[in-house]
């Protein structure tokens, strides 16, 4: 079975709201810093005054793979699939699949948006990229 | 300035498929035989450094081999920090010996990857790097994660097929030349090109091997070395650069920490790296080598593959580098896989590297880097 997110006290909020088919991501209260993935500190500043922000979902694809050799047993059926770094409009950095008929084609640069992929049987929603025109 | 550190002792197990081997025994061997190659008996080693194991992972790995060879040290720890392991074992196991905490110092390391996990365990283990709630979920292996960098690396500098393979081709023709090599056949840029892809662009030719081995390397004060029979290889700098330790948080796709590591290591020896006579760079995949012969200022940024292509990194080249065969061709066995280059090194400097012995070989450079070219330390070696 693929990785289901387990959620900790830094990530709670996160993966809460991608259950609801939201996107967030946090800002420092201390310097404006905008943090690549959730924590209890910033890693700018250190202070621990961290808001939660609602992302817009849109981004570019900053580099990507297309993975041959899966991981574990899991991915297989998926071979090939992309992977790649997707810099949202906000600043932020996630690591994502890119999904859709035409992910193969990706390319450094395209803009993509935020789907959400439903993963076990608790409904839990993975963050993930498809390609916008 | 207090006296340098020195190598007196280096040993590597076989390598490659070793049958009935045990991630402990592999350990054993390499350390009876570094012991005896720097003239010591084991009751004189009292610090000993070890790694980690992928095969039989333990929270106090250091304590299981003293336990398991039979040695009391007045100092021992566990180090890990992947790739990095080796190259920052020495830089410790030198201070320990310069602050004269310790007279010698082994460090050892070893695993049975090929035959105690097979290459699909050790693949999905492997991937456990990954964060476990921002990569793992997305079916991330290590060789994913270095394809991001290989393929944002080439489109940044416009760097194409040929240049990557250029450094597994060398990396091959220099393991043909050593006996314990894995893998010893020669290859082409062709068959770098035409083998299966992994995670485009990097196909398996780019990619290091699966092995078991062990290895093992004594680090001696300066003082302590005096009456030892080797050639003496002095520890003349060390240096570490840490940026990030997913690659979706690291700071940027194609500058590292290498470039630190490097600049303290050469600051700290008073050297630079034209000085340098051979170098063991780390090289997990083609684009890990790549990246840190430019980083690491050995080539300016986008040339090292051109140059490689041109024979540079070949014995009698310019930067010979990788004269074993390293992780690509020769084998890699965690963290006894950067130690190799260690070793290495240390073999040119004495002049007891036979048909790969570069000539007048008096500065090495070695560097190791772990993670998603996350940890990095630097070394420069020197020959009394």
């Amino acid at each position: 079975m693929k990785p289901i997110p387990a959620a900790n006290a830094d990530t709670q909020a996160y993966w809460e709201a991608a259950a609801k088919e939201r996107l967030l991501y946090q800002v420092c209260g201390g310097c404006s810093h905008t943090l690549s993935y959730p924590r209890g500190v910033c890693p700018r500043c250190h202070s621990g005054d961290l808001a939660w922000r609602e992302s817009s979902g849109r981004g570019r694809i900053v580099t990507f793979s297309i993975v041959h050799r899966a991981p574990t047993p899991a991915f297989k059926a998926d071979v090939p699939y992309v992977l790649a770094l997707v810099d949202f409009d906000e600043g932020f950095r996630l690591m994502m699949n890119v999904l859709g008929d035409d992910a193969l084609d990706t390319k450094i640069g395209d803009p993509v948006e935020v789907i959400f992929e439903a993963r076990g049987e608790a409904q839990d929603k993975l963050p993930q990229a498809r390609r916008t025109k | 300035m207090p006296a340098r550190a020195a190598i007196t002792g280096v040993a590597e197990t076989d390598i490659g498929r070793v049958e009935g081997s045990t991630v402990m025994s592999l350990h054993s061997q390499a350390a009876r035989d570094a012991i005896a190659d720097a003239g010591l008996e084991p009751e004189d080693i009292d610090g000993v450094l070890c790694g980690y194991s992928t095969v039989e992972p333990h929270m106090m790995l250091s304590s299981v081999f003293c336990e398991y060879f039979g040695l009391k040290p007045t100092f021992t720890t566990a180090i890990s920090a992947g790739g990095a392991t080796a190259c920052i074992m020495l830089a410790t196991a030198a201070a320990l010996v310069e602050a004269n905490k310790c007279r010698h110092v082994l460090m050892v390391m070893g695993d049975n990857r090929l035959t105690g996990l097979s290459r699909s365990g050790t693949v999905a283990a492997l991937a456990g790097v990954g964060h476990p709630q921002f990569e793992q979920p997305y079916g991330m292996t290590i060789p994913a994660a270095y394809a991001l960098v290989a393929q944002a690396y080439l489109h940044e500098y416009g760097i194409g097929r040929d240049e990557l393979s250029a450094l597994a081709v060398t990396g091959r023709k220099h393991a043909g030349l050593h006996p314990k090599a894995q893998m010893r056949e020669p290859i082409t840029l062709e068959d770098v090109a035409d083998s299966r892809v992994i995670a485009s662009p990097l196909n398996l030719l780019d990619c290091c091997l699966i092995s078991d081995g062990g290895a093992a390397v004594v680090v001696s004060s300066s003082a302590a070395a005096r009456d030892l029979p080797n050639v003496q290889v002095e520890v003349l700098g060390t240096g570490q650069g840490h940026t990030h330790e997913h690659i979706f948080g690291a700071p940027s796709l194609t500058s590292f920490g290498c470039a630190d590591s490097s600049r303290i290591a050469f600051g700290e020896a008073g050297v630079k790296p034209a000085d340098i006579d051979v170098t063991e760079i780390y090289d997990s995949f083609t684009i890990t080598l790549l990246v840190e012969l430019e980083s690491i200022g050995f080539f300016e940024k986008g040339e090292a593959g051109q140059a490689a292509l041109g024979g540079a990194l070949e014995i009698g080249g310019r930067v010979p580098c990788n004269t074993h065969g390293g992780l690509l061709s020769f084998g890699h066995a965690g963290a006894a896989g950067g130690a190799f280059h260690i070793i290495e090194a240390v073999r040119q400097l004495r002049g007891q590297a036979d048909a790969r012995q570069v000539a007048n070989a008096e500065l090495a450079f070695v560097h190791g880097d772990g993670g998603i070219l996350s940890a990095h330390c630097s070394t420069v070696l020197g020959r009394v």
